[in-house]
C-alpha cells in the first residue's frame, strides 16, 4: 500500500476516524493493529520478519534490564561489604553479560538484514571472482523477498537496544507497546529512524480530538503529496529518459539529469517524510524531524547534519563514536602520535571511524558498488574539506567574504553541485558508467540543447516545465519562510478566505497537476527500497 | 583543569572555554572535535570516555567535561 495509492488515502481516513472515535486508552492498541494491517497489505510474509525482530529485541532488552536491576540491588545490599576493586570487578562482570545479549541481538538482526538485502550482491561478486579465477561452477542467485522498510525498523529497534545497554532508556516491559514503537505505520515505509525516548513520549498517550492538530497534520500531508506527485514524479519522467539512454543523452544532458535527480530526490524524500510526520501529527503523535532545509547548507558536512537527520545521528551515535573512542582505536591513535607525529595521530581515529561510517551509510542505502562509491565519495569530500579548513579560514580572513551574501550563495551552490555529482552514482547505478557520464559533461557539452527544443524530447512538455518551475519556486519560498517562522502557524493566522484559497489551491494542484492518471503510475518512493 | 583547557584551546584557540556553557548546543564543537578531545584525554589523563558518555551535557562546557573525567578516573 503506497502512500500515493487510493487505498492508502482510504486507509488513512478510516484509521483517523476510528482513532478518534475510540476511547483514548485504546488508541495505541488500535495503532498497533493498524500498523500490522498496513504491513500485512504490503506482503503477508513480511510480517514474520518484523515480528521476529520485535520479539527478539524486546526479550533481550527485558533480560538486560533484569541484569541491570540485579546489579543495582546487589550493590545496594553489599554497599558496605564491597571494596572498590570488588565493586569494579562485579560491574565488569555484569557489563559483559549485557554485552553478550547486545552482541547476540546485533548479530541475529543484522544477520537477517544482511541475508535478505545483501545475499545476491555477495553471490554476484563471488561468481565474478570464481570466473576471473577460471572456475566454471557458479552460485545461483537466491529468490529472497526484501521486507518493506526492513533497514528502517531494524535500525530503530537496534538503536533502542543499544540505548538500553547504555542505560539511557529503560526497557519497555510491555511487548505490545514495544511492537507499536517498531511498527508505527506512518514511519514504516521510509523512516524517520525514531529513538524510543522521543517517540514514546507521545505514542502511547491518549489524544482527544483537536481540530487544530488534525488540520495542521493534514496540511502537512497535503504538502507532502504536492512535493511527491506534482514535482518528484513529474521530474522522474525526465530523469528516466536521460539515464535510460546513455548513448543519446550525454554531455549537457547529464548535467540536466543530475540536477533533475537532485530535485526529484529532495521532493520525493522530504515529501514522503512530510506525509509521515503529518499523519502522526494528525493523531497527536510527534515524530522527529528528518530535514532542516538541506539545500541551504554551505558545506557537505553541514548538509549531512540537515539531510536525513535521524539516519545521520544514528550512524554518529551507534557507529562513529563507538568505533572512534574504543580502546583499540585510542591505542592506534597513541601509536600514530608516537611514530608519525601529533598531527597524524590526531587524525587517525577521525579518518578511520568516518571511513567506517560512510562505508556503512553507502551499504545501508543499497546492495551495489555504486552505493559503496557514493558513500566513500562523501567521505573523501568531507575529509578534504576538513583538511582545507585552515586554508579557507586564511582565505576568509584575507578577502573578508565570510558572512557576505554572494559568498554564502556561492557556498550553497557549491554544496548543491557537489551533492548532485555524488548522487549520480545512485542515478546510473553503475560505477564505470557514472564516471563516463560525468566525464562526458566536460568532453561533449553542447549548449544548443537548451535552445533547439531538445529539452522537450525528455518526456516533459512546456506546461510540465512550467509546473516544475512554479513548484520549485514554491518549495524554495516555503523553505525561506521556515527560516523566519512556522508556515502553518502563519497560515492559521490569516483570515478564513485566505486560508481557504491556500488549502484548496494546494488540494486542486495535487488533484489536477499530480503525475497520475492515464499514462502515469504514481511511483514508489525512492527511499522505500532502502 | 589546566591540562584540559590546553587541549580544548589547541582545537579552537579563539573560544572562551573557561566560561562557555554551550559548546555543543551552539555547534562550537563538532563530532570530529569530540573524537580529538577523547583521544587527547586518553593520552593526558589515561581515562577512556566511552561512547555512552558522549552526550551534549558532558561536552557543553570544560567544567562538565572535567567532572566527567574525574568521575571516570574514580571508576577506573
Amino acid at each position: 500500500m503506497l502512500f500515493t495509492s487510493y487505498e492508502f488515502v482510504a486507509f488513512l481516513f478510516l484509521v483517523l476516524v476510528l482513532y478518534y472515535v475510540l476511547p483514548g486508552k485504546f488508541q495505541w492498541q488500535f495503532l498497533l493493529f493498524a500498523g500490522y494491517l498496513f504491513y500485512f497489505a504490503a506482503g503477508p510474509t513480511y510480517l514474520l520478519y518484523i515480528l521476529t525482530t520485535t520479539v527478539t529485541v524486546w526479550f533481550a532488552a527485558c533480560r538486560m534490564e533484569k541484569v541491570r536491576e540485579r546489579q543495582t540491588e546487589y550493590l545496594k545490599e553489599h554497599k558496605d561489604k564491597l571494596g572498590k576493586e570488588e565493586k569494579k570487578s562485579y560491574k565488569a562482570k555484569m557489563k559483559s553479560k549485557l554485552w553478550r545479549w547486545l552482541l547476540l541481538m546485533l548479530l541475529f538482526n543484522l544477520g537477517i538484514l544482511a541475508v535478505v538485502k545483501y545475499s545476491n550482491f555477495a553471490i554476484v561478486n563471488i561468481n565474478r571472482i570464481i570466473s576471473a579465477a577460471g572456475g566454471e561452477r557458479t552460485l545461483s542467485l537466491r529468490n529472497l523477498v526484501l521486507p518493506m522498510g526492513i533497514s528502517f525498523y531494524t535500525f530503530q529497534a537496534l538503536g533502542y537496544l543499544i540505548d538500553v545497554y547504555r542505560g539511557t532508556v529503560k526497557a519497555e516491559k510491555n511487548l505490545f507497546r514495544f511492537a507499536l514503537f517498531v511498527s508505527f505505520f506512518p514511519q514504516l515505509v521510509q523512516g524517520p529512524i525514531s529513538r524510543f525516548g522521543d517517540l514514546s513520549a507521545t505514542l502511547f498517550k491518549s489524544h482527544p480530538f483537536q481540530a487544530r492538530t488534525v488540520c495542521f497534520g493534514l496540511e502537512r500531508v497535503l504538502w507532502g503529496y504536492f512535493k511527491k506527485l506534482v514535482i518528484a514524479d513529474r521530474m522522474l519522467v525526465g530523469v528516466n529518459t536521460i539515464i535510460g539512454d546513455t548513448d543519446t543523452y550525454r554531455g549537457a544532458y547529464v548535467f540536466v539529469g543530475m540536477m533533475f535527480y537532485a530535485l526529484e530526490l529532495y521532493a520525493d524524500f522530504t515529501g514522503g517524510i512530510d506525509i509521515t510526520i503529518g499523519v502522526a501529527e494528525a493523531m497527536g503523535i510527534r515524530v522527529t524531524e528528518n530535514f532542516n532545509r538541506p539545500f541551504f547548507s554551505k558545506s557537505i558536512k553541514e548538509y549531512w547534519r540537515r539531510w536525513h537527520i535521524t539516519m545521520g545521528t544514528w550512524f554518529t551515535d551507534y557507529i562513529f563514536y563507538p568505533i572512534s573512542v574504543c580502546r583499540p582505536m585510542l591505542k592506534v591513535s597513541k601509536f600514530a602520535r608516537a611514530h608519525f607525529g601529533e598531527q597524524i595521530g590526531k587524525r587517525v581515529p577521525v579518518y578511520l571511524s568516518s571511513f567506517a561510517v560512510w562505508l556503512a551509510t553507502g551499504i545501508w542505502h543499497g546492495a551495489g558498488w555504486n552505493f559503496v562509491a557514493w558513500g566513500l565519495g562523501n567521505w573523501i569530500i568531507i575529509m578534504i574539506s576538513q583538511e582545507f579548513e585552515p586554508l579557507y579560514e586564511k582565505f576568509h580572513g584575507r578577502f573578508r567574504v565570510e558572512g557576505k551574501t554572494p559568498w554564502k550563495m556561492f557556498q550553497i551552490l557549491r554544496t548543491i553541485l557537489l551533492m548532485s555529482c555524488l548522487r549520480m552514482f545512485d542515478c546510473y547505478r553503475d560505477v564505470p558508467l557514472t564516471f563516463r557520464m560525468f566525464g562526458s559533461m566536460f568532453t561533449r557539452w553542447d549548449m544548443s540543447i537548451f535552445r533547439d527544443g531538445s529539452m522537450y524530447g525528455l518526456g516533459l512538455s512546456g506546461p510540465d516545465y512550467m509546473v516544475l518551475l512554479a513548484g520549485t519556486v514554491l518549495m524554495i519560498a516555503v523553505s525561506c519562510i521556515q527560516r523566519k517562522g512556522k508556515v502553518r502557524e502563519m497560515i492559521a493566522e490569516k483570515p478564513y478566505p485566505v486560508r481557504f484559497v491556500i488549502w484548496y489551491g494546494l488540494f486542486l494542484a495535487v488533484l489536477l497537476l499530480g503525475a497520475y492518471g492515464a499514462g502515469y503510475d504514481a511511483s514508489q518512493f525512492i527511499y522505500n527500497q532502502f | 583543569m589546566q591540562e584540559l583547557l590546553e587541549i580544548l584551546k589547541g582545537l579552537h584557540p579563539d573560544v572562551d572555554f573557561e566560561n562557555c556553557k554551550t559548546l555543543i548546543d551552539d555547534k562550537i564543537l563538532d563530532s570530529f572535535d569530540i573524537i580529538s578531545i577523547v583521544s587527547e584525554v586518553y593520552e593526558e589523563f589515561d581515562v577512556t570516555i566511552s561512547a555512552e558518555y558522549i552526550k551534549p551535557e558532558n561536552f557543553n562546557s570544560a567544567e562538565a567535561l572535567y567532572d566527567l573525567i574525574r568521575k571516570l578516573e574514580d571508576e577506573e
